[in-house]
Order: C-alpha cells, then structure tokens, then sequence
C-alpha cells in the first residue's frame, strides 16, 4: 500500500511518499522517512520490500558519496539515476531488489529533473510519476492538473489533492506522508501532511 | 652490483629504486618522441614516426594516435604491443563507465583508471611493467580541454605542455620557453611541429616521419578527433616554415 509520486517545477522537483511502515496487518511506524538524500542536491523516494528499501537506499548513497570523494565531483542526477538503474538491472537475475523508487535532483547546467525506476530496472526521465497503488489514482489527476514550471505552492496544491485522493479511494490508505523538495539551494524537507501523530507516553492520571 | 635486485619486478633495491620500471623509461627514451600542447580552445598531439615505408598502409591506420573514446585520444611512445594492450583496456574502462552512468567518463578518471593497472604491475603478479608512456589529451565538461602525461610506474601528471620519448627533456624544455597560457589551437600546432623538428633525428622532415592530432569542439558542441592526412600536413609543414618548398629544376 505504499506511495511514491514526484513532479517538476520551475527550478525544483519534489518527491512524496507516504510514511507508513506495516508489517502483516500492523502499523509499526507512521512516521517513516522514506525519502533518503543522496547527496547535498539529489532526492531519492524509495518503497517496497522493507529490508531492502533501507539496504539498497544506503548502497546508493554510499556510492555516490564514494564517488565525490574519489573524483572530487559529485555525480549529475541523470549519471546517479543510471548508475542506481545498473544497480538493479544487475541484480534482477541473481538476487533482485524488490524496490521502486523516484529518484529527483537539481544540476547546475540542467535544472531541475526526476527519474521514475521500478523495481525490474525500468528507468524514464519523466515531469511527473508515481508508483505504488497509489498511482492508480494520482497519475490521472496529475495528467488533468499538472502545468509545466508551477511555483512551489501551485504544485503543493497538485500534491495535495493527490495525497486526499489516495487518502479518499485507497482501502488501506497511509493517514501521513512527507514531502521533500531539490533546487539550487539543495535537497531538504519541504513539509509533512500528517492525520496521525505516534502516541507516546501514558495517559495523564 | 644491483643487479641482482633487477631481474624481480615487484621488489625495491637497496636503494630504494624499482629498476625493471626505469628499465622500462629506458626503453621508451629510445622510441619516436610525442608532444602534446594544451591549448584554450583544444589539445594538440604531434609525434615522430619511426616505422617509415611506402609500403605502409597509412591511411588505414596510425602508428601513434589512438582514440580511447569519442572524447579522448593518446598519443603513445615505446614498445607498441604493450601500448596495444593498454589502450585497449583503457577502451574497455571508459565503454564501462559510459554503460554505468551513461555519460562520457571524465578525462582525469579514464587516466587514473589506467595508470592504477599500470601500477599493478610495479607491486604484484610478477610480470613486468608495460614499456609505454602516454599523452592523454580530452575534453570534459567538467574540466574541459586538459592533457595527461603517464609513465610505467603508474604516475600521471596534468600539463599544459609535455613531451615522451626521445629527447624528451630537449623538447620540454623547449616547450617550457615557448609555451604561452591562452595560446590558440592554431599557436598549439605551430608550437608542437616546430618543436618536434628541432628534436628528431632526420635531417629531412616530411609528413611521411610525422603525425599530427587535435582534440577540439565542434559549433555544435560536440568533441572532435582529427588527425591530420599527410597532404595537409605537408601543406601546414610549409605554411609554418618548418620545411622548405621544393625547388623547382
């Protein structure tokens, strides 16, 4: 029942998820990142099989940090986007990862752009996408809403009828998701749309 | 008396010296000199050919000149089967690159990539170091126009002017007096030739003992690898004053 979706806006591109971690029929966590930063401008929504979500996510970072400090350049996001695509393609018939990602970075001579790869290593360069049940829905609304070089706060708008349609129409639909956002001042957390907070604590007597 | 430490490879004399790798240096001051000129709007590689004969198929292929890839290009100095293996895997090293991360392989990595397996062969396996030396010259985006010298030992150098081969110090030197930044592609080959005639042994210089290269941009952007054809080499010869016009009799 996981999410990812992400579109491009005028000099940024955000990437969205949901944050629920179910394990059988249990919320473990609904407040789980699942939008790992590559490096300081490179976003990389990832879901699916929990264990290598995390583990393939950190590979990736891992090399790509590894590759700055070998080189002294930081790869572009088309260059991180393939190397991620060779990756998976390579393991799809020995050990594959059950992972589906949007991958979203912003480049000095290119801008901003995203990368949709699903977990058989399908990589396209696309203005907006999205994987997971989700998708079903909001890949329809975005084709009716999506404008080419929205500010920021038209496609938060997209985003968020996106995110109460997957929240209307999905049988078990994930209460929170974060939203993170790439532009020339890097890749950060843009905002959270929560409908569940973690309980913590006993009730007060 | 060091001579004992010389016949392994992989192991330091006394001194602290890898012998078999200035064998190898040794080997490639007597091989047909290579010069590379960088230029601000590209690299030139000149170099001496020693395998001179009519029967030679020369446009079908270079002595000297060798494409790594469509953005680089070397220029080679010593025993040719080695370099025949090393460009070919510096082919294979910069195709992988581009298959991983769909992009060019950046200049500097190619050679570092290349020079590591050089140095393999000064550490372990036994096996002697290659006799050749290399003038890398490429474009990137990120660097753009740069020229790479490389040796047996697995050491490389950027410059912005080099030469390998013989009299190799004679021309560096003269490179090191003449050379200008901001020089043209067009000064880079006047440069390069003229250099090159001063240190090679003929008397006579002609386009059959020479070959010329230059790595630059096309309008569009794109990079280009030229090698220049023994007419308009000669024609350039002339133009520069390297080589006299023929007298008519």
């Amino acid at each position: 029942m996981e999410t990812v979706f992400g579109l491009v806006g005028d000099g940024f591109a955000l990437v969205v998820t949901d944050t629920s971690a179910v394990q059988s029929i249990v919320v473990q966590k609904t407040d789980d990142d699942k939008i790992m930063v590559l490096d300081s401008h490179k976003l990389m929504g990832c879901t699916g099989e929990k264990g290598d979500r995390v583990q393939f996510s950190e590979f990736i970072q891992k090399n790509i940090a590894l590759y700055h400090f070998r080189n002294g350049i930081p790869l572009s996001t088309a260059a991180a986007a393939n190397f991620t695509r060779n990756e998976l393609a390579v393991a799809l018939r020995k050990n594959p990862y059950q992972t589906n990602m949007m991958i979203a970075g912003w480049d000095k001579d290119v801008g901003p752009s995203l990368y949709y790869l699903d977990y058989i290593a399908t990589l396209h360069k696309l203005e907006k996408g999205g994987l997971g049940y989700g998708a079903y829905f909001l890949l329809s609304l975005m084709d009716r809403y999506y404008e080419k070089n929205m500010s920021v706060d038209k496609a938060l708008e997209l985003v968020d009828k996106c995110i109460a349609e997957v929240r209307a129409r999905l049988v078990v639909a994930p209460p929170n998701f974060v939203i993170k956002i790439v532009d020339k001042d890097g890749a950060r957390t843009l905002a959270w749309r929560k409908t569940v907070e973690e309980m913590s604590g006993p009730p007060s007597e | 008396m060091s001579r004992r430490y010389d016949s392994r490879t992989t192991i330091f004399s006394p001194e602290g010296r890898l012998y078999q790798v200035e064998y190898a240096m040794e080997a490639i001051s007597n091989a047909g000199a290579a010069i590379g000129v960088l230029a601000k709007d590209g690299v030139v590689l000149a170099a001496e050919k020693r395998v001179t004969s009519k029967l030679l198929a020369t446009t079908k292929s270079t002595e000297k000149m060798y494409k790594i890839d469509d953005h680089v290009a070397c220029a080679v100095a010593g025993i040719m089967a080695d370099a025949n293996i090393l460009i070919n895997t510096a082919r294979l090293q910069a195709q992988r690159y581009t298959l991983a991360y769909q992009e060019p392989m950046p200049v500097e990595q190619l050679v570092q990539s290349l020079c590591d397996t050089k140095q393999g062969y000064t550490q372990f396996g036994g096996l002697r170091p290659f006799g050749v030396s290399f003038l890398f010259a490429g474009y990137d985006s990120n660097f753009g126009f740069q020229l790479y010298m490389s040796d047996p030992s697995g050491n490389y150098g950027g410059w912005k002017a080099a030469a390998i081969g013989a009299n190799n110090q004679a021309a560096q030197s003269m490179l090191k007096q003449d050379y200008k930044d901001d020089i043209t592609r067009e000064e880079a080959l006047q440069l390069a030739l003229k250099v090159l005639s001063k240190t090679m042994d003929s008397t006579t210089l002609s386009a059959e003992k020479l070959e010329l290269a230059e790595i630059s941009l096309s309008p569009q952007g794109e990079v280009k690898y030229k090698v220049w054809s023994a007419d308009d080499l000669n024609k350039m010869l002339l133009t520069f004053g390297i080589t006299q016009p023929v007298e008519e009799s």
